[in-house]
């Protein structure tokens, strides 16, 4: 009996475990909004590109949702003690598409050539580095001037993705006509474009992780109306509705169908990051104790439930609580509106209007807005809402034309990389609205934000980025509204979507379609 | 029989008047009714309209009063109805008068100008203007205004035209009466009645104008109004309907009231058309 018992349990076993195997094959249809202008990652990264293209490019590594370094074109790396030397070690047997090998000298094209001339993010992180080096064909060494504490978090698909040396080297980068048919080192090979309709990518058959990618093929679905965007999720036409695709409203409802995931995780490593531009420079803003009035004044937890519904987090302070070195040792600034009646009082606030900007994306922004605008009016503010297209908002933005103006920024996974340019003084500057558009001054906090970046010591770096946020969460050179996440809803049957700080930018790698 | 007896006997029209004379009603009293305000959260989202007792009809995507919003919207929808078809009327009438009452030169330029507006159509026009003059309450007033004289114009040069043939026009040339006096004191108010009436379609279309525009998002931000509310549910349609539908039956229930009266006082202006009709 024992001895029927145990072979019954073998066999069951032996039945079980390719179940729990991930199945191969199948297709997945996801929606990209808007069509991307190009998918040629080193010349265009905004969102919709690397949402396509990171499933044609790589880098050196990923990072995962705690922002963690892994693997990717990269199987191991070191740092010297003094922080200024990275030695990378490339994985074995990598091509490119189009089956040339790919070697160390195309990470050095890459980044020291190719990106240094068309990626203005990239560049200002290379002024850092000294010298990029390949020993040999597997190995790249970069050299940097300074410790640059963030520098580990540039190996991203977005930031440094790998360019082909072979194709590129010695043309005119933006006009190459290879620019139409991209060819990276990702597990999905670029097949078709079917403007204003579909992107195809197939399966890269030589990709280096054996068994991967898991899908045959993947159709990036054009469909430029929120709405049908949403009918096509739910009639099964799309498994993916990346984060931003439907309006906020339409989440709860699509959420609730059978078969339905969503997830707020993918975001980590961009930490979009909502907030207000208070214009320091004139008016009642320019008044630290009414930016503080507008702090308390404001329901944020509300906002987040009803407008966003109840996706992300109240940000505390400038650095999100996704990114490294978040420190929630600051002033917390809870819905109180006496707190803030009591602060317009002390400032002798004479009632003069202040207007608030809103971000021209969509109904999500406009309701904001108004909600704000609601708090601000009932602690005795006077306040309207000015409205602006696109156009007109960065003008306003740019030229300082406004009193509050909504925004958000992405943090790339380090306060030097994404946040202090919104803060330090030698980023003020007019015709950006990327920058410190409101305009705040502090010398004091300059040098303190500088000498983070280049500290060597995680520890040290940890230690200022405290006392920063500690200090700058009083003078509310901005008013922080948000950390933003924008849900990922898919169906399902697809595993493993989201499993990076990227998410669905680089998630086709490990997703696998369950078979029913 | 008397002006009023005659615009009594449609049925139709004296629905019209109550229903309009409910509206006025309403929005002169809004401030009263609701004083906090339409933009107060009051209560939480997506209320399902008569679940609770305070808040009759819901509330919207911020917890706002859908009630509050409607009472207040019929403030703005009346005002800019109103304020624009008085402004239509002030360019369209001078302008008809002087084409029709002068001829020659006068009129070839002054209708290829009313001409010149007529072959831009009227909806985009409008959001045109809006978008270049920023979307405030006055520039959409305006804007609907400018959109909307050239009927006007053309209406006013037509009856001038004939009524400057009759006899009594003659006369009054003939007792030595200035040009003006005449235009003036003789043949406007006998023009009157069609541009009342025509007045009275106006401003239903203006409604729908202003209501349009508010839709698309060039509604004035910081004034609720009836195509602001729909604009604003348009995104939540699937799952909460009455958000659209309680301000969609405002606006057909004020221009089906307004076509009413129109078509009441066209009647009670041309006796002979109706007696002629039945």
């Amino acid at each position: 009996m024992n001895f029927l018992k145990t072979t019954t349990f073998l066999i069951a076993a032996g039945l079980a475990t390719p179940l729990l195997a991930q199945d191969a094959g199948g297709r997945i249809d996801i929606v990209v909004q808007p069509e991307p202008p190009s998918l040629m990652l080193g010349l265009v990264q905004n969102g919709p590109t690397q949402l396509v293209a990171g499933d044609i490019y790589e880098s050196l590594l990923r990072y995962n949702t705690d922002l963690e370094p892994q693997p990717s074109l990269a199987k191991s790396w070191e740092i010297s003690e003094d922080g200024l030397t990275y030695t990378f070690h490339l994985q074995d047997g990598v091509k490119w598409h189009d089956g040339e090998p790919f070697t160390s000298a195309d990470v050095v094209f890459s980044a020291d050539v190719f990106l240094r001339e068309t990626h203005a993010r990239m560049r200002s992180s290379l002024a850092y580095v000294d010298s990029i080096e390949a020993p040999d064909d597997q190995t790249v060494v970069f050299k940097l001037k300074t410790p640059f504490g963030p520098f580990i978090g540039v190996f991203e698909a977005g930031t440094m993705p790998m360019i082909p040396k072979h194709i590129y080297e010695g043309t005119d980068y933006a006009n190459n006509p290879m620019n139409a048919t991209p060819i990276g080192t990702g597990p999905f090979k670029f097949e078709s474009w079917e403007k204003g309709s579909y992107i195809h990518l197939v399966k890269n058959e030589d990709y280096y992780l054996e068994g991967k990618p898991h899908l045959d093929e993947v159709y990036y679905r054009v469909i430029p109306d929120a709405a049908s965007r949403a009918v096509a999720f739910e009639t099964g036409e799309v498994d993916v509705l990346p984060g931003g695709s439907v309006e906020n409203w339409d989440v709860q409802r699509l959420t609730e169908l059978d078969n339905t995931c969503s997830t707020g995780k993918g975001w980590e490593f961009f930490a979009p990051h909502a907030f207000m531009w208070l214009n320091n420079r004139e008016g009642p803003t320019a008044d630290v104790r009414f930016r503080q009035a507008v702090m308390y004044a404001m329901d944020r937890e509300f906002v987040k439930d009803v407008v966003w519904n109840g996706f992300g987090k109240v940000a505390t302070g400038p650095v999100s609580s996704k990114t490294n070195f978040y420190s929630d040792d600051v002033t917390q600034y809870d819905y109180n509106p006496e707190k803030a009646k009591e602060l317009l009082a002390e400032m002798g606030y004479d009632g003069t209007p202040v207007s608030i900007l809103p971000l021209p994306y969509g109904e999500t922004w406009q309701r904001w807005a108004e909600a704000v605008r609601q708090n601000l009016q009932e602690v005795g503010i006077t306040v309207d809402i000015d409205s602006a297209d696109v156009a007109g908002w960065n003008e306003k933005t740019s030229q300082w034309d406004y009193d509050m103006a909504f925004t958000y920024l992405y943090q790339y996974g380090d306060p030097a990389l994404g946040v202090s340019r919104n803060y330090v003084e030698s980023q003020i500057e007019k015709g950006s609205p990327w920058n410190n558009v409101e305009g705040y001054r502090n010398p004091e906090m300059d040098a303190k934000w500088a000498a983070a970046a280049v500290s060597p010591s995680p520890d040290e770096r940890t230690k200022i980025y405290s006392e920063i946020q500690k200090e700058i969460v009083d003078d509310v050179p901005v008013a922080w509204l948000l950390e933003i996440e924008f849900p990922t809803i898919y169906n399902c049957n697809v595993q493993d979507l989201v499993t990076t700080g990227i998410g669905v930018s680089d998630g086709l790698r490990d997703a696998w379609i369950k078979q029913e | 029989m008397t002006l009023w007896k005659r615009f009594a006997t449609n049925r139709g029209a004296v629905i019209g008047l109550i229903i309009l004379l409910c509206v006025i009603a309403i929005a002169l009293l809004a401030p009263v009714i609701y004083p906090g305000g339409p933009w107060k959260m009051v209560q939480r989202p997506f209320l399902v309209p008569f679940t609770n007792g305070d808040l009759p009809l819901g509330t919207d995507t911020l917890g706002r009063d859908v009630a509050a919003g409607l009472v207040h919207g019929a403030r703005v929808s009346l005002l800019v109805g109103l304020v624009s078809t008085v402004m239509a009327l002030l360019i369209g009438v001078p302008l008809g008068a002087l084409a029709g009452f002068y001829g020659g030169y006068v009129d070839e330029g002054a209708m290829r100008f009313t001409e010149f507006f007529q072959t831009i159509p009227n909806f985009a026009l409008a959001i045109v203007l809006v978008a270049i003059l920023e979307p405030t309450l006055g520039s959409i007033t305006l804007a609907i205004a400018i959109v909307s004289w050239p009927p006007v114009a053309r209406l006013v040069r037509a009856e001038v035209m004939s009524l400057k043939r009759r006899e009594f026009v003659e006369a009054a040339h003939l007792a030595g009466l200035s040009n003006t006096r005449i235009l003036v004191s003789e043949v406007l108010p006998n023009a009157i009645s069609p541009i009342i009436v025509m007045a009275s379609l106006m401003v239903a279309t203006a409604i729908l104008l202003e209501s349009s525009l508010s839709f698309l998002g060039l509604g004035d931000p910081n004034i609720m109004s009836w195509g602001y509310m729909i604009g604003a549910a348009r995104t939540v349609i699937r799952s909460a309907w009455w958000l659209s539908f309680m301000p969609g039956v405002a606006i057909l229930l004020t221009v089906l009231a307004l076509n009413l009266i129109g078509e009441g006082l066209n009647d009670a202006f041309n006796p002979h058309l109706k007696k002629g009709r039945t």
